[in-house]
């Protein structure tokens, strides 16, 4: 099942790690240390970034390194950015409207 | 006039507001009246063709979205609760051409206000799932124009702050 993207970064814990991770890729241990969690709670948090394909991992030796997919986090303000474009255009057509329908009233 | 677009994602809230230079009777009609609704809801090049509109508590409007292929995007809205010219509420799903809801949906909440000649109406939009934006942006507006993206360094401003704040 696909993630909710939205449900992701409705968490702050994980808003928090997006933050840390946008200045550079950590590993889940570095990333623990900023928290008072366990490094499972934060690795749990890592693995729903991931299925939401927000984070990407890097195998470096023995160690995972976890970084922003900054794109990904564009889409996000892409789409609510669209929702309010098609707020503006009914409501510009609504405004034409409520003036046409006066205008009539007028001629009556 | 000047129009509000407030998303609150940790509420999964979406808040407009609108002005109107109209008197409040006209611009309610506006948004109870199938006649009207269909002028003006379906942002172009979309058009919005209602099928049944029973504007009374627990009454529904089904309609559908139509593009210029003819592509036809069913919608539904259940009236829940209704106070004349200052509230109404409506449930908010998607559906097939059969009128079968797909789930999750949205809670709707309209005020309007009238003061010296403008009206105000204000919609709060609550998401179980803000994905529906995502669907409904989705459904046929990706020819439109895209805007000019955020810039991450604002965005990711705005979370540190967020953080910080908590």
């Amino acid at each position: 099942m696909r993630r909710d993207i939205f449900q992701a970064i409705a968490d702050p814990t994980r808003r928090a790690i997006i933050a840390l991770i946008a200045l550079q890729p950590m590993t889940p241990n570095a990333l623990a240390e900023h928290f008072d969690t366990t490094r499972q709670a934060v690795s749990k948090h890592l693995r729903i970034l991931t299925e939401c394909e927000l984070v990407t991992q890097d195998q470096k030796g023995r160690e995972i390194f976890y970084s922003l997919e900054i794109e990904k986090m564009k889409e996000i303000d892409k789409w609510l950015e669209q929702y309010r474009k098609i707020w503006e255009t009914r409501y510009s057509q609504l405004d034409d409207l409520l003036a046409k329908i006066k205008k009539q009233e007028k001629e009556k | 006039m000047k129009m509000d677009f407030i998303v609150d994602k940790q509420t999964k809230t979406v808040s407009i507001t609108k002005e109107f230079a109209f008197e409040l009777s006209l611009v309610w009609d506006a948004y109870t009246k199938q006649e009207f609704l269909d002028q003006w809801w379906a942002p172009k090049p979309l058009t919005s063709r209602t099928k049944v509109m029973d504007f009374r508590v627990g009454g529904r409007r089904f309609y559908a979205m139509v593009s210029p292929d003819g592509q036809e995007r069913w919608g539904l809205q259940k009236y829940t609760s209704i106070t004349p010219k200052t509230n109404f509420k409506l449930f908010n799903t998607f559906a097939d051409e059969n009128e079968n809801p797909e789930l999750p949906g949205s809670d709707w909440d309209l005020n309007f206000s009238e003061q010296d000649g403008t009206t105000k109406v204000s919609i709060s939009i609550y998401n179980e799932s803000l994905e529906r934006l995502e669907k409904m942006v989705e459904m046929g507006f990706k020819e439109g124009t895209m805007s000019q993206l955020n810039n991450l360094d604002d965005l990711l401003a705005k979370l540190s702050r967020e953080k910080e704040s908590e």
